[in-house]
């Protein structure tokens, strides 16, 4: 266990979260990604504080910080595709692009 | 030894789960498998010694993902997968820079001087986070307590189906609401 390993974990989780983010037309898939992505940064917040600054809580801070950017993404995610939904019957991005007026 | 086995128990989950969020046909099991994702990643948290964040982080994705497999069959064209189809555009794109990204992280995070550790971790992390967010770090807790509430109101904002203005007229001043269903105190 090292820093550089929970590194390259973080790494690999927001990698494959920016591939789903960039690739799926879903919105709710899409906001899957954005969370696959916010994991990581979690994940590297949590290694930095441990393997550098353990006496300071900055680095705890940061992840109180992604996780409750997670929280604010999904709740505006969900009300945005709600109200896309109601108002034009659509879930995925491409179509809510190509009905714009 | 053991934290070893369990960081790779862990990490190896995390991101195969985390690929096959999108490898999935069925909604659910996408879901189910960012479940996973995101419940290795709690337990990493946990590993590094922040208890009470990663109890945190379990418990809010385990409701998270809950209500998510929710909107997923409400929303979604395809919720059991009963239907294969592939909803994703510029496959080969995306790829390209992802790769390009994680070769640069990894770059960066091989060469890079990491600084040695400095100082040892308190006694008790969650007192030591508790404090911070209290004292020095309050601007940021509150900027975060702000943000939430914003969400509160925004989320509600956009979800309602008809709001004043549509009830009142575009400029509010309509002396009875204009509802499908009038009621209420001779309204």
């Amino acid at each position: 266990m090292s820093l550089e390993l929970f590194l390259l974990l973080a790494a690999a989780l927001f990698s494959v979260g920016l591939f789903g983010a960039l690739t799926q037309q879903s919105i709710v898939m899409l906001m899957m990604g954005l969370e696959l992505m916010l994991g990581g940064v979690i994940v590297g917040a949590a290694a930095v504080w441990h393997y550098i600054t353990p006496a300071a809580a900055d680095g705890q801070v940061l992840v109180v910080l992604a996780v409750t950017v997670m929280a604010v993404e999904m709740a505006i995610g969900f009300a945005v595709v709600t109200a896309l939904f109601r108002a034009r019957e659509v879930d995925m991005t491409d179509m809510a692009a190509e009905l714009k007026e | 030894m053991l934290d070893d086995v369990i960081f790779w128990g862990l990490a190896l989950p995390a991101v195969a789960a985390g690929v096959m969020v999108f490898r999935f046909d069925s909604m659910a099991r996408a879901t189910y498998a960012l479940l996973t994702s995101l419940l290795c990643v709690g337990g990493e948290v946990l590993l590094l010694g922040l208890d009470y964040l990663g109890v945190v982080i379990v418990l809010m994705m385990t409701i998270e993902m809950a209500i998510m497999a929710v909107f997923m069959v409400m929303y979604m064209m395809n919720p059991a997968g009963l239907m294969p189809m592939t909803m994703v555009h510029n496959k080969k794109g995306a790829a390209a820079i992802c790769a390009a990204v994680f070769a640069v992280l990894v770059a960066g995070i091989l060469l890079a001087p990491w600084p040695s550790r400095r100082g040892r971790p308190p006694a008790d992390p969650t007192m030591d986070l508790g404090l911070s967010l209290m004292g020095p770090q309050m601007l940021t807790m509150m900027t975060l307590g702000l943000a939430l509430f914003a969400t509160i109101v925004a989320t509600v904002v956009l979800a309602t189906r008809r709001g004043r203005y549509d009830r009142f007229g575009d400029d509010l001043k309509a002396r009875t609401a204009d509802d499908a269903v009038r009621g209420g105190m001779g309204r």
